[in-house]
């Protein structure tokens, strides 16, 4: 059973208090969102395909229709993954002395293997108890156990003006204090499979998720 | 040398450095830690990959304390 968002913890975020009616996520609760957004998906897809089958079964020569009904259903999923992709978009950068000091915090919270992804991708990796992280500046990536399914989270820091490192920063110390809060308090934003996500992640990205990937993996 | 930071604009500013030593140093960083935490801050020492412990005082001992600005759903 999901414990309440402000149910005591050892160490919990104290943001949670914010979003007080939302239960706090465990496993269960992850494993029942991934079931939920999986449904929802189907409930797209199936509609679309059957009356693609069902136009051309009826009337051959109305073959446009259905490969409108068959993009719908690849278009449909394809923009909940971009939805998801968009959640670590890089956003503006500051000046280079800002954004070069806040580097070097970032740099002081993460090992070498993290820091050398971060500074090719933008993301940080870390190892979670629900999975493997990829943190961003503006939200962060899931990547289950067993790397098939990924969640992604719509999570900032609402201040404006600060460096892009600063905000990974920001959230990678939340994500420290309390993983579980974290993901609560942040919004879900796409849960699916890895390859979709995938495809429409920046090509900069990408090697991170598979980093994640090969890290969920190991687990 | 200990140090207390807080992210902002600038990348970092130092607020305070401390040795446990040195009662007047102490002093000003507790000073310091307390006008940010009254900012809405909230502090965080790092403790190495995956996991940092929040504090509502400043622990004396630690190398270093980063105050944070509180996140929300995007």
């Amino acid at each position: 059973m999901a414990q309440a968002a402000s149910a005591p913890n050892a160490q919990t975020l104290p943001e949670l208090a914010s979003v007080y009616w939302r239960p706090r996520v465990d496993e269960d609760a992850l494993r029942r969102r991934g079931n939920l957004w999986t449904t929802i998906t189907v409930a797209h897809v199936v509609p679309f395909v059957a009356i693609a089958v069902l136009i051309v079964v009826l009337q051959p020569l109305a073959v446009a229709v259905s490969l409108i009904a068959v993009a719908k259903a690849w278009l449909i999923p394809a923009l909940y993954a971009q939805r998801g992709a968009n959640v670590v978009r890089p956003k503006r950068r500051l000046d280079d002395e800002p954004e070069r000091r806040a580097l070097g915090l970032l740099g002081d919270l993460v090992g070498h293997e993290a820091r050398d992804l971060y500074s090719a991708t933008g993301l940080v990796l870390e190892r979670g108890a629900l999975g493997v992280w990829l943190v961003g500046e503006a939200g962060a990536v899931l990547v289950r156990p067993g790397r098939r399914r990924v969640f992604c989270y719509c999570v900032r820091v609402p201040e404006d003006e600060l460096p892009s490192a600063d905000r990974t920063s920001h959230l990678l110390l939340a994500l420290r204090e309390d993983e579980a809060g974290f993901a609560t308090v942040a919004n879900l934003a796409f849960s699916g499979a890895r390859w979709r996500l995938r495809r429409r992640l920046d090509r900069r990205m990408r090697p991170a998720l598979a980093a994640a990937a090969a890290a969920a993996s190991a687990r | 040398m200990s140090r207390l930071v807080r992210m902002d604009r600038s990348g970092h500013t130092t607020l305070a450095e401390w040795t446990a030593a040195d009662e007047g140093s102490v002093e000003s960083a507790i000073a310091a830690f307390r006008e940010e935490s009254d900012r809405g801050s909230f502090a965080v020492v790092p403790q190495g990959e995956g996991r940092a412990e929040q504090v509502s005082e400043l622990p004396v001992d630690a190398d270093l304390v980063v105050m944070r600005r509180p996140i929300a759903g995007g």
